[in-house]
Parts: structure tokens; sequence; C-alpha cells
């Protein structure tokens, strides 16, 4: 086991590498946190990282709540400090310098180039998030069925998707998953 | 035949410009943040545009596009924004700590209840079934997200979705060096379509 110290500092610097390639958002660096932080550090299990994932997803608020969860697992409250901080720390200074200037850039063509080309890849990103969440997260047949209606549901219909999720706690409850 | 009477003239044009304080900023997000799960962004752009009237629709899409542009977390960029535009340095920093402080008390209650219980056999059956479903939803967004590239004049983006999708979710390659490849291989793309 490594020392908190050196625990923290890795968060530090994984999530700080993880926000600024963080193009579209938390969605699209699930596959880079799953590949750091269970793949290569090994701190968490895949089961770890999936019922994070889902945690994030069933509470209130900002879809990155995977991140302090991953920083309290791996160093408790001062993990999720650090994660929380380094996550969203850098992008908010990066947009707080940017905003004056933007009004001077937002019709600029080179602006509306490299968003559009940066689309794509954004696309791209939360279709590898999507496999490596599911790969981490379906270990029976009927997780996967469940994984395929939920997709489904919210995909094909306007029914709020968190009677899905809900309809999923049970099944699991149950004993069925 | 009699027109609807219009509104009176002399009444003035609803204003969408409130200056919200700092308290206002503070709990306004701390409602967003409450609210809604996965994604906070439409409870953002009801409360700012439509309860509120900070701004005007325009203004929201204005903020957004720039979020969207800087990497990171949106609603967080947008709560530093929004909090910045309105209230300088202190607003930015009341805006985001308003946004994410409860739903971040929130998760770790969450997450040191899975630590203690999750070896539960009922725990561990919802925790399946919630994570079964919410990767279902992240498979739903990324459906919505390609649909609009099967449009003729979008369909040159799937040159870099695949190779994207193949590398990262597939072969599991570093996200850095993968972005330093295909970044610049889109812009340029995308520059030499918009000439």
């Amino acid at each position: 086991m490594i020392g908190r110290g050196e625990a923290l500092f890795e968060i530090a610097r994984h999530c700080l590498v993880v926000s600024v390639l963080a193009v579209g958002g938390t969605s699209s660096v699930l596959p880079e946190m799953h590949r750091t932080f269970v793949e290569n550090l090994q701190w968490l299990s895949d089961r770890d990282f999936a019922a994070y994932y889902a945690i994030g997803q069933a509470a209130p608020g900002p879809n990155m709540m995977i991140v302090p969860l991953i920083g309290w697992h791996v160093a408790g409250l001062a993990g999720v400090l650090v994660s929380t901080l380094m996550f969203c720390g850098p992008p908010s200074v990066m947009i707080y310098l940017i905003a004056g200037a933007w009004d001077r850039y937002r019709h600029a063509r080179w602006r509306i180039v490299v968003q559009s080309g940066l689309i794509p890849v954004t696309i791209g990103l939360v279709c590898a998030s999507a496999l490596v969440v599911a790969q981490a997260s379906d270990a029976s047949l009927v997780a996967v069925a469940i994984t395929l209606a939920t997709a489904a549901l919210t995909f094909f219909t306007r029914i709020n998707p968190l009677w899905a999720l809900a309809a999923a706690a049970l099944l699991g409850l149950a004993g069925v998953v | 035949v009699i027109s609807e009477p219009g509104p009176p003239s002399s009444e003035p044009p609803p204003a969408v410009s409130n200056q919200p304080g700092l308290g206002d900023l503070f709990f306004s997000f701390l409602g967003v943040g409450l609210s809604g799960f996965g994604g906070v962004l439409p409870w953002a752009r009801r409360m700012m545009v439509e309860q509120k009237q900070w701004m005007s629709a325009e203004e929201f899409a204005e903020i957004l596009s720039l979020c969207q542009f800087v990497p990171g977390p949106n609603i967080v960029s947008m709560s530093v924004l929004v909090g910045r535009r309105y209230q300088g340095l202190v607003g930015a920093i009341v805006a985001c700590v308003g946004l994410c402080g409860a739903p971040l008390v929130l998760a770790v209650i969450l997450g040191a209840l899975y630590a203690h219980y999750g070896e539960l056999p009922a725990v561990n059956g919802l925790i399946s079934g919630l994570a079964a479903a919410g990767s279902g939803l992240i498979a739903a967004t990324a459906l919505k997200m390609l649909e609009p590239l099967f449009r003729p004049h979008a369909r040159w983006g799937l040159v870099l979705v695949v190779p994207v999708f193949a590398a990262i979710g597939v072969l599991r390659l570093p996200l850095l060096g993968v972005i330093a490849v295909m970044a610049p291989i889109g812009i340029g793309l995308a520059w030499w379509k918009t000439r």
C-alpha cells in the first residue's frame, strides 16, 4: 500500500491531466479514468468504478461526481477535496481568463473550425465511455439486458430515465441482476 | 374584425438582466445543484433564463458555447462564468461552491454507505442494477450524439469517431496521445470542409 501523501499527489496529477483533456465534459474522460485508476494503479476494482459511476448518476448534481468518489475511495476526505479541486480548478481558471476575450473570438473562423473539428472527437470519446462503463457494469446477461433496455428507452422515448434507474435498482434489490 | 389587443405599449419590456447579488448566486446555484441528476444544464437554463431572468436565451446560448469550447465539466464552467459576470471573482467562487457543495456532501455520504454496506447482498444487487441502467444512460447519450453525424454534410465526422472509439474504447490507449493525434486531424478536416 502506498503512503497517503503519495496517493494524494497521484490523484492530483491524474485529475489535472484528465481535466484539461475533458473536451465535451466529464463523459469524455471516463475511459481514461478507468485506464488510470482501475487498470494501471489498480486502486479500484471494475465493480467499484461502475458503482461510483452509478451513484454519481443516481444522485442529484453535476455528472462529475465519480471524480470525488474515486478521491474518497483512495484517500478519504482529503481525496475528495484534492480530486475535485484538480478536476474543476484548471478548467475554471481557464474559462475565467478567456471569458473577457470571448466576444472577440466567438465569431472568428478559427474558433468555429476548432470547435467543429473537436465535436467528432468528443462523440468518439463518449461512445468509448459507453463501452467501458458497460463492460465494468454488466457482469450478467440480465445486466446487459437492463443496459440495452435503458439505452433504448432513453433514446427512443421521452420517459424520464429516473424511472429506468429506479426499476433497475428494484430488480437488483430483488436479487435478479 | 376586432384584432387581439397587444400588450399595452406603456409597459416596459420584461427585464432580462436582473442583477443577482452574492447570496442570490449562491442559493440559486445550490438549488440547481440539487435538482435533476446526471446533468443539470437544463435546470440551470430554466433558473437563469425563465425563472430569475438573469439573461436572455441568446445570452445563455452564448455562454454555453464558451463552456463547450473549453475542456472540463460544462456546468461548473457555466457557474464560474455567470458568477464572474455579475459579481466578479468572488461571484465566480460563490456560484461554483454553491453548485458543487451540496452534491459533493451527498456523494460522499453515498460513497461511505457503499464502502460500509456494499458487501450486503441487497445493497450489492441494488448497485448492480443501478450500474447496469447507468451505463444504458451513457449509451443513449452516445446514440443521441451520433445521430446528427449521419446527415450528408456531417458524415466526414465518422472518419474521426470510429478511430477515436477504437483507440480509447477497444485498445484502451492513453487519452493524451489519442487527442494529440486526432484533434489536429479533426481541426484540419473541419477547416478543409468549411473552406
